[in-house]
């Protein structure tokens, strides 16, 4: 499974009242939360990406609440993946749960620049930097978590398991 | 040999029916206990049609507690409590607390006895961590894991490696565990106890009040754990009798259990602290940060909003003012709490002082309505979060501190050392 895009960098310990800010709760319908995306720290964060940019992280990148939209947010929005020095947990899972790759890699962020276009390929644990020619490794994900990306979210994941998919 | 397993490993093996794990591992786990609130109930509804689920499976607890958007402050949030009433109606929840009858979900779980001790617990919340104050292994998820968390009564998780945390020393009358809280995200080192299990333990530890220890599992969200858990002592099950009808298992870490990293900390000279915007672990000693002038004093949300809170801030506002330019909000954490304080006159003093009581609700803590801020103001707030725009305006300010620090501020009208106004024998 492999992503291209362009990259977007924010700092450490990004949380999720910036991702998706608390008023915006009441509302689970995902072309919506994208207009919303990143609104904490910048508005209309939605028309300045394209579909598929990839965001690279800081640490611990979605920490705070267990709010699904977060990551809705930055799907919906085009985000393809998030490639990260480390994730809040719940943040991790709900990427994943919504089908929004996300990755560990340390000392990334110090490596990739702003609007680098980068190839991320999830099965190799690869990124390549396509503007600069490199090449940098990352622990793949385990296969589980791959196959619910593959299958577009762990609902459609576990719809096969229990045989209704 | 046979290594020990920590409290967590304990629960998680057991709950997926193995006789060990051990951190990393990946298991399936039983869910015992799914708590929703009027966010989650409506987060839910998707994925469980989805996954088609038309029955809850019968080995799960179900307990909704609508508090975020309460009482409905706009008409989509009233469709949302509508639509979660008719959930709970639907599938025959018995443990459904309407406004009014209930409050903060994470206090209103205890207070009903919700939580048992050795129990997996998961809900839609990051603060479902509180519930480790008991024992239980609980643990905040998104919508997507809490509806397949209910609709198979099962979930996946990455048994976390375990870290210890002893807490010594005797401390001043005027810290409470929200500054042990605070003490904490200053100085654990974020990166070794991210995504891991915190078992608080310690002679402090052993005497806090089941108040201190909910508000310090609560505060573990913010330090990014997974979970907290704290053994069930005595002090557990004396609340817990009376509010739980099944036998309360006692448990504990094995002696050989095998933790990732153990800190101790002698907190006697321990001072009131104070999180600095814009995050929880900007930490600072209310000394450093003294004299900064506040717009608004919260007093509430499932960290703060406890009987222990409200006697500290009614000792200290009795025969006194809210300073002219501060709005004091104070919010008790439940309808029991709401009541109790009531009785024991606090609430009058709350009044007589100037102070606004809201009823139970999230509202003023995740900026979700109530007490908003606007641009340029700054609040002093008893709450868990100070990130850009938690309560209002990205351009308003929110510091976090302990009851104590935050009703002196208020009445002080700046940011205020409370040991200069308790005296002795104030708070544990």
């Amino acid at each position: 499974m492999k992503i291209r895009g362009k990259v977007w960098k924010y700092g450490d310990a990004i949380d999720t009242d910036v991702i998706y800010p608390g008023k915006y709760l009441v509302s689970f319908d995902p072309s919506e939360a994208a207009k919303h995306a990143m609104e904490g720290l910048e508005s209309d964060f939605y028309k300045k990406i394209s579909k598929g940019d990839i965001l690279v992280v800081g640490k611990n990148f979605g920490t705070g609440s267990a709010r699904e939209q977060a990551a809705v947010a930055l799907k919906s929005a085009g985000i393809g993946a998030v490639i990260g020095e480390s994730f809040a947990r719940t943040f991790y899972r709900n990427a994943i749960n919504v089908g929004l790759p996300a990755a560990e890699m340390k000392g990334i962020k110090d490596q990739i620049d702003e609007k680098d276009e980068i190839e991320v390929d999830l099965d190799q644990g690869l990124i390549r930097n396509l503007t600069k020619g490199k090449d940098h490794h990352f622990t793949p994900l385990p296969p589980f978590i791959l196959e619910i990306l593959k299958m577009g979210g762990a609902v459609p994941y576990y719809k096969k398991r229990i045989g209704k998919g | 040999m046979h290594m020990g397993m920590t409290l967590t490993e304990k629960i998680l093996a057991q709950a997926s029916g193995k006789g060990s794990c051990r951190p990393e591992e990946i298991i399936e786990a039983n869910i015992d206990v799914v708590m929703l609130h009027d966010i989650g109930t409506p987060g839910i509804q998707e994925p469980l049609k989805e996954l088609e689920v038309e029955k809850i499976p019968s080995s799960v607890e179900v307990v909704i507690i609508p508090d975020h958007f309460v009482p409905a402050p706009t008409v989509k949030a009233a469709e949302n409590l509508k639509l979660t009433r008719e959930f709970a109606k639907k599938h025959h929840i018995k443990s459904y607390y309407e406004l009014g009858r209930g409050g903060i979900c994470h206090q209103v779980m205890a207070e009903k006895g919700h939580i048992r001790p050795g129990q997996v617990i998961i809900g839609p919340d990051s603060h479902t961590t509180t519930y480790g104050a008991f024992g239980a292994f609980a643990t905040g998820m998104g919508v997507t894991d809490t509806a397949i968390g209910l609709g198979l009564g099962k979930l996946w998780f990455k048994v976390p490696p375990t870290v210890k945390i002893i807490l010594k020393g005797r401390i001043n009358p005027a810290i409470s565990a929200k500054d042990l809280s605070l003490f904490l995200l200053k100085n654990l080192n974020s990166e070794e106890v991210l995504n891991k299990a915190l078992e608080p333990g310690g002679e402090i530890i052993d005497q806090m009040s089941v108040d201190g220890r909910m508000c310090l599992c609560d505060m573990a969200a913010e330090m990014g754990a997974k979970n907290c858990i704290i053994p069930p002592d005595k002090i557990t099950l004396d609340y817990l009798r009376g509010r739980v009808k099944d036998p309360i298992p006692t448990l504990s870490s094995d002696p050989g259990a095998n933790y990732e990293y153990t800190y101790e900390f002698d907190v006697s000279d321990l001072e009131p602290l104070v999180a600095c915007p814009p995050s929880p672990a900007n930490v600072k000693s209310v000394k450093e940060v003294e004299g900064i002038k506040i717009d608004q004093a919260f007093l509430g949300s499932c960290t703060n909003g406890r009987m222990e809170d409200l006697r500290i801030a009614a000792q200290l506002l009795k025969n006194e003012k809210v300073h002219p330019d501060v709005r004091l909000i104070i919010t008790p954490a439940s309808q029991e709490i709401y009541l109790q304080a009531l009785k024991e006159g606090l609430l009058e003093i709350f009044v007589q002082a100037g102070g606004n009581i809201t009823s139970p609700t999230c509202g003023v803590c995740f900026g979700g309505h109530s007490g908003l801020l606007a641009p340029g103001e700054r609040c002093l707030s008893s709450s868990n979060r100070n990130f850009i725009g938690r309560m209002g305006s990205p351009k308003a300010e929110v510091y976090l501190a302990s009851p104590a620090t935050v009703v002196v501020s208020a009445i002080e009208g700046k940011i205020s050392d409370p040991r200069d106004r308790l005296g002795k024998g104030g708070i544990r």
